[in-house]
């Protein structure tokens, strides 16, 4: 833990979005230049602030998609009653500019000491995990458990695949339409699919997972049941509102 | 001046702005937020304990009920900027339970089921601001909100309304919790918007 580190004051910076990506039809990356921008660790998040020109602000949070060292990159969902998501999903485009501060995050985060990883995520949940994924050495071993709805939902699906081999393996669950031919997990996150999946705890995984509230509980309660050490089990959770 | 986001018009909070701190706006659900798994604790095993006074004081749960409680109806505020107003509360006041407690100490450590901490000063805890809850809008609060008990300091950010509290530690100095080691405000007032280190 960073219990002794110090930080500076987190500033508000200016962003400029450099690069947008569609991910799904709900979902949209900004690669984004921020002069002055710290750098981070996998798994952290910033905070966005949106000024409308009576100067009438929303902040909110979203997590970092991109690796360390990489140019910074933020991955949105859309929710439709949300108010800052929408903007940035539909409206920004390249030039645009908006404030953010951060990085944001101490206990979420991961450092690669080689040892196996196992993430767990439900929906946009993939995002920081996918920061982690893109930030591993070519030595350590990764499982990603990953459910979406649908395959057209599922966000970084070619770079999962291109990625996906004997060191990163990639397991997805489609829990509401599955394509023909689906050979993946065609149902909720449950007991029996972590136990399929997880590392056995003996080899003291990392462990991140997720999604939300509901996921994440699921996700977690399974690892405990199948002897994981509670405090080794990171998680992040978002509720149905937020964005 | 700020930075203006071309094409943002945003949805404006229809609450009042006077309960509304800044960079918060309101839900109508209640969102989680936890570090990691929901720890599930039985009743017959759960007990409230105080440390540091002259001597220990520990409760279990059913003389934990039997202590004088109150209804208490208040604004809660999230660091991750939801606020929601006019939630329903029922416990016990952290007066009652000092006054039972023979002590000197200017500061607490708050410690719960699933080793989270964090760190009030006593002057932010007492004269009405805290409670140990245990009820949640009239129904016992449920273990994804901190059941059987959890604080409840809703003038300082929610981190601080720790989940899963079984007691605290009585102290000296102030010492950082888990939230307050990674990176988040070490006494976390949301009018004055104290997220995170430095703020």
């Amino acid at each position: 833990m960073a219990g002794t580190a110090v930080l500076g004051r987190l500033t508000w910076l200016v962003a400029q979005v450099t690069g947008a990506v569609d991910e799904t039809p709900r979902v949209r990356t900004l690669l984004l230049e921020a002069d002055g921008w710290p750098g981070h660790r996998a798994g952290q998040h910033l905070d966005v602030r949106l000024t409308a020109e009576d100067g009438y602000q929303a902040e909110r949070s979203y997590s970092i998609a991109s690796a360390p060292g990489e140019p910074l990159a933020i991955t949105i969902e859309r929710l439709e009653d949300g108010e800052v998501s929408p903007y940035l999903v539909d409206e920004a485009r390249d030039g645009d500019t908006f404030e953010v501060r951060g990085p944001i995050g101490g206990y979420f985060v991961w450092e690669d000491d080689g040892r196996p990883v196992f993430l767990v995520g439900g929906g946009s949940g993939v995002v920081p995990l996918m920061s982690m994924i893109r930030s591993s050495s070519e030595s350590t071993p990764i499982r990603l458990l990953y459910s979406s709805r649908t395959l057209e939902d599922v966000i970084y699906r070619q770079e999962l695949d291109a990625r996906a081999g004997d060191r990163v393996e990639v397991f997805h669950t489609l829990t509401r339409e599955q394509p023909p031919g689906w050979a993946g997990y065609a149902r909720r996150i449950d007991a029996e699919m972590l136990r399929e999946v997880a590392w056995p705890s003996a080899e003291q995984p990392h462990v991140f997972v997720c999604g939300s509230t509901r996921f994440v509980d699921v996700a977690a309660d399974g690892l405990v049941a199948l002897g994981y050490e509670p405090l080794s089990i990171r998680t992040e959770r978002f509720g149905a509102t937020g964005g | 001046m700020p930075q203006i986001s071309r094409g943002f018009h945003g949805r404006r909070s229809e609450g009042p702005s006077d309960r509304i701190p800044p960079g918060q706006h309101l839900v109508d659900d209640f969102p989680v937020l936890s570090a990691g798994p929901t720890p599930h604790t039985p009743l017959d095993e759960w007990t409230f304990t105080i440390q540091g006074g002259a001597e220990p004081a520990s409760w279990t749960w059913d003389e934990f009920q039997a202590l004088p409680s109150e209804e208490i109806t208040t604004d809660i505020h999230c660091v991750t900027k939801w606020s929601k107003l006019d939630t329903v509360w029922k416990g016990v006041s952290l007066d009652t339970l000092l006054g039972l407690v023979d002590h000197d100490a200017g500061y607490l450590l708050a410690f719960c089921d699933g080793g989270y901490t964090t760190n009030l000063p006593l002057e932010h805890v007492t004269d009405g601001k805290a409670w140990i809850a245990y009820d949640y809008d009239g129904e016992a609060l449920e273990p994804e909100h901190g059941g059987p008990a959890r604080l409840l300091v809703p003038h300082l950010y929610f981190w601080k309304s720790a989940k899963w509290v079984r007691g605290f530690r009585l102290q000296d100095e102030d010492e950082p919790g888990f939230w307050e080691s990674n990176g988040y405000h070490i006494l976390g007032d949301p009018w004055l918007e104290q997220r995170y280190w430095g703020d």
